[in-house]
């Protein structure tokens, strides 16, 4: 079946947002916005050791407190769950350390922040005041916070019972790498920090619970309202059909609330208890401190390359510091990338093992990326690097490895199929927009005058569109749970729909988007479509919104319900019209009979007779007009780019400002290219922030020391250009509609761009090789310390901060290669 | 215990004559008491900017004044910038240029905005950048709500 797109062009469109109204006016409804009678507050008592033993606890002067209505500890809520939250990842053979982690700490606390008690009284501010009433006396103990030093003989173990910090240990590879790396040519060898940082939405988490007879209902600002409610039926020990989880407009996620946190836990077993409704909202320290972190990896990468520029070799040992606990993705979070581990290139030997490490931090987990962005990062940072070491101009090196483009469906030694791509068609269009011969012309006149301008690439691929279901479920890669989506399209008596989706947005624009697809299919303009989404109670089970997956799995279900009810129109249509059903044409926003354009029917005559039927209407069709499908794609898509990035450094004091930004991107053909713009802005952003400015620290003791905006710096409007963006489509042959995900790929291109820029403005200055964040203070080392010894490649890593992602600072170059 | 304060404070043109814990926050106050979530609170700490209101005419972040510091002003909120079911330009602008998507820092942005164009009507792109330093937004990369501005003071937006 192939009913495309209808009639009307809305696809492709950049129509204005539907959702946009009510949030311009202040209308919006955010979980912190919402007011029910009754509702008491909420505050958690936190610890402020990073490894302790609790010894005792006191809360009687908090309970004393006028305002406060209970004080509750792990003890007292023993019987409210019935087992801790964890990951979701149990990979087939391979073994696992799940702490398991509980709402409120039980005897220990493994990192700054951890639950320990909780306070609920009449107000925030009677909570938040006894909250520091609740007396807990800590044994402290060791910390361990450098990933890389956790896993040392002697190192303080976060978990005693597991007698180790590892974690696991997971693979994958194909072809013969160190035979590959033994006969090559030229061998470059780095080691490649990626650092830890926050996703840092502007909304902070917020929870709300209500208890209705034996049911509850949670509003959350979550990514993932089914997924919450999956786990936490668990957790509580209750039926899902006794717990509603909604989303309310959600400001923001990145990844941070892809997650099932204690705290929701928490405030559903205090609403149950308390029969009142409960709220909980998150300060922004809190954030900083509990809501979980990503990337923090330290990348041992190797590629290998004949003298002529092809790359014959990969290899890679990551360390990743997951911290104290799991969340539902903690350990998978870095080897999700590895499907794209050969990059844009056609590489015939590939080795990728990753190393679980636990520290006294808090976990780590998916913010925006989510594994690629790490992986796209010692890719891209390393096809420069390897560039260098040939003296070859990093555009031609990509030239001489890039898959071509009629080698799609293209299978990797990994055994993953690349569905489309055309890497070259997208950095040629990349090189229409940036003359490299004018740029560096441009480059050494400023140069003359102390002006050190530096560009940098980054050809990313990268993959989403989970599902597919049994290539990562419980029998693939090991992840408990499956990736498809839903989609219901209701069509009313007068012809307007409400499409429900099991996806559940924060900012991306589904309803839009959505009521695009859907408009076309049926014949009616969006305006007159309603996308519902993010509540349990409303529409079939889902699979929510992370990892780019909306418009290609649940865009592409959204479809396929909207063709199943044009089916069925055309079918009522062509009774009444006397005519064949496969006679009956959708164009124009009409259902009429092909050939006899006067013959023809509008969606709200049809939706009509479908709801009231007349007697034409033969009786084996059955009434209403409404229809449901359940898409499991079989492959996953792979979405690619070629971006560039132009940096000014000021040698002086060492600031790096972006004065140019150029992406030209292929998420297969546009559904409204606004949105595909805003997402592209946005994700770059997020990985110029990284690249530049963002860095969660902890200090020796395991304290976090970015504990507000104060000190973690997210990138303002000050710090960044105007974007120029540009698109190509290559449809992906895996969904009917073509498309790919975008919501990621800015972040996945953008830190490699800037790393190389940076690098590239420094030459002349003997810097070869720096590791994020490039920080003021960072970059002047760099330029201080100038070139580092080199032996026949193997460049001494020049990182001046920390072995760890996010660990203490050191005045020490870091180690060399192992 | 705590203690209360009298506070005698215009919103949007109403008069509202409230007894208020004296170290109610103005955010809280508009949030709590009236019912005018517009305003967000994105920080604690006086960086993001998603709880910019205007007191007397001029832009403050109203997670840093107490209730009580307004005794006597006029403020106004993202709820009141729409005069007779008519858009104000700027939210015209963040809607007609894709200038928001999860919308949390939007009524910040707006009101920061509204009181920079109050200052500057023609502002240049940088003065608009550095005009909205004090407002963080995660999702847009800052691109369109520049545009948005710009739309808004009757400039020629590009593409």
């Amino acid at each position: 079946m192939s009913t495309g797109n209808g009639s009307n062009g809305w696809v492709g469109q950049a129509i204005r947002r539907k959702e946009d109204p009510p949030l311009i006016k202040g209308q919006g409804e955010y979980t912190d916005d919402m007011y029910l009678p009754g509702m008491l507050h909420a505050a958690i008592v936190r610890s402020p050791e990073a490894s302790a033993t609790i010894t005792n606890i006191d809360k009687s002067e908090a309970e004393a407190h006028p305002g406060v209505v209970a004080v509750f500890t792990s003890e007292d809520m023993a019987h409210d769950f019935l087992g801790p939250l964890g990951t979701v990842w149990a990979p087939p053979g391979v073994e696992m350390h799940d702490p398991g982690q509980w709402p409120l700490a039980k005897g220990e606390v493994k990192h700054v922040g951890q639950a320990v008690a909780v306070v609920v009284a009449h107000d925030r501010g009677t909570a938040i005041d006894a909250a520091e009433l609740v007396l807990v006396d800590y044994d402290t103990r060791p910390a361990v916070v450098d990933p890389e030093q956790a896993l040392e003989d002697g190192s303080p173990l976060v978990h005693e019972s597991f007698g180790t910090n590892r974690t696991h240990d997971w693979s994958v590879g194909g072809g013969d790498v160190d035979a590959a790396i033994a006969e090559a040519d030229v061998v470059v060898e780095r080691r490649i920090v990626n650092h830890r940082t926050s996703g840092a939405p502007i909304e902070p988490r917020c929870s709300l619970a209500e208890a209705q007879g034996d049911g509850v209902t949670l509003y959350s600002s979550t990514q993932v309202p089914h997924i919450a409610r999956f786990v936490l039926s668990g957790v509580l020990g209750m039926s899902e059909d006794k717990i509603r989880v909604v989303a309310p407009d959600v400001g923001g996620g990145f990844g941070s609330k892809l997650q099932v946190y204690g705290e929701e836990a928490l405030i559903l077993g205090l609403a149950r208890r308390l029969g009142r409704p409960v709220k909980w909202t998150e300060t922004r320290s809190e954030h900083m401190a509990t809501s979980h972190h990503g990337r923090d990896q330290v990348s041992y990468v190797t590629f290998a390359a004949t003298r002529e520029g092809k790359v014959t070799a990969i290899k890679l040992h990551t360390i990743c510091d997951l911290g104290a606990y799991f969340g539902l993705l903690t350990p998978f979070t870095p080897e999700l990338g590895f499907p794209v581990g050969n990059g844009c290139y056609d590489v015939p030997n590939v080795d990728l093992r990753f190393t679980g490490v636990f520290t006294n931090k808090f976990e780590t987990d998916a913010i925006r990326g989510a594994g690629r962005p790490e992986i796209m990062h010692w890719g891209e940072v390393m096809m420069d690097q390897l560039a260098d070491e040939l003296e070859m101009d990093p555009v031609e090196l990509r030239r001489r490895n890039f898959i071509p483009a009629d080698a799609f469906p293209f299978e990797t030694p990994l055994g993953i199929v690349y569905d489309s791509g055309n890497y070259q068609g997208t950095l040629d269009m990349l090189l229409d927009h940036v003359d490299m011969d004018s740029f560096r012309r441009e480059q050494a006149g400023l140069r003359e005058q102390g002006i050190y301008r530096g560009i940098g690439l980054s050809t990313y691929v990268e993959v989403c569109g989970l599902a597919p279901s049994r290539a990562v479920g419980p029998q693939g890669v090991g992840l408990q749970a499956a990736f498809w989506e839903s989609a219901m399209v209701r069509v009313h008596p007068s012809g307007s729909a409400t499409v429900y989706t099991g996806t559940s947005p924060h900012g991306q624009g589904h309803e839009t988007g959505f009521a695009q697809i859907a408009a076309d299919r049926l014949g009616i303009d969006p305006e007159n479509v309603d996308v519902l989404h993010g509540d349990t109670d409303q529409g079939p089970f889902g699979w929510d919104t992370y990892g780019s997956r909306t418009l290609a799995v649940g865009g592409e279900s959204v479809g396929r319900a909207a063709e199943k009810v044009q089916e069925k129109a055309k079918k009522v249509c062509a009774a009444l019209l006397e005519a064949a059903p496969e006679d009956i044409e959708l164009a124009a926003g009409k259902y009429q009979v092909r050939g006899s354009p006067d013959k023809s029917m509008t969606m709200g005559e049809i939706a009509g007779a479908a709801h009231i039927p007349p007697n034409e209407l033969p009786a084996d069709i059955e009434p209403g007009l409404e229809e449901t499908s359940f898409y499991d794609p079989e492959n996953f898509v792979f979405p690619f780019g070629a971006h560039a990035c132009v940096v000014d450094v000021d040698v002086e004091t060492g600031k790096v400002d972006v004065v140019r930004w150029v992406a030209v991107d292929d998420c297969g053909p546009a559904i409204n290219p606004a949105l595909i713009d805003g997402q592209i802005h946005g994700g770059v952003t997020h990985g110029i922030g990284q690249a530049l400015y963002e860095q969660i620290v902890y200090d020796e003791e395991g304290q976090l020391v970015t504990g507000s905006f104060v000190d973690y710096a997210l990138p303002t409007a000050a710090e960044v250009p105007m974007f120029e963006t540009d698109r190509t489509e290559t449809p992906s042959p895996v969904n009917r509609l073509g498309v790919k995900g975008v919501g990621e790929a800015g972040t996945i291109a953008a830190t490699p761009a800037v790393v190389n820029a940076v690098t590239d403005a420094l030459k002349p200055l003997g810097v070869t090789f720096m590791n994020m964040p490039l920080t003021p203070m960072r970059v002047l080392e760099h330029i201080q310390g100038g070139a580092r010894p080199t032996e026949q490649g193997r460049e001494i890593d020049t990182h001046g901060q920390g072995t760890a992602g996010s660990g203490p600072a050191r005045t020490e170059e870091g180690g060399g290669l192992r | 215990m705590s203690k209360t304060a009298h506070v005698d404070i215009t919103v949007n043109g109403e008069r509202h004559s409230r007894d208020v814990e004296a170290r109610t926050l103005l955010v809280g106050f508009l949030r709590e008491h009236l019912g005018l979530t517009g305003a967000h609170v994105g920080c604690d700490t006086t960086n993001c900017g998603a709880c910019i209101v205007h007191v007397d005419g001029e832009s403050v972040k109203s997670c840093t004044l107490l209730a009580a510091q307004c005794d006597g002003a006029e403020v106004t909120t993202v709820e009141g910038l729409a005069r007779n079911g008519e858009l104000h330009p700027l939210q015209q602008g963040f809607w007609d240029h894709h200038g928001l998507q999860c919308g949390y820092c939007t009524p910040g942005m707006i009101m920061a905005a509204a009181d920079l164009l109050q200052r500057n009507p023609d502002p240049s792109e940088d003065e608009i950048r550095e005009g909205l330093e004090g407002n963080l937004c995660r999702c847009t990369g800052y691109h369109n709500i520049v545009k948005a501005v710009q739309a808004a003071a009757g400039q020629e937006v590009r593409a």
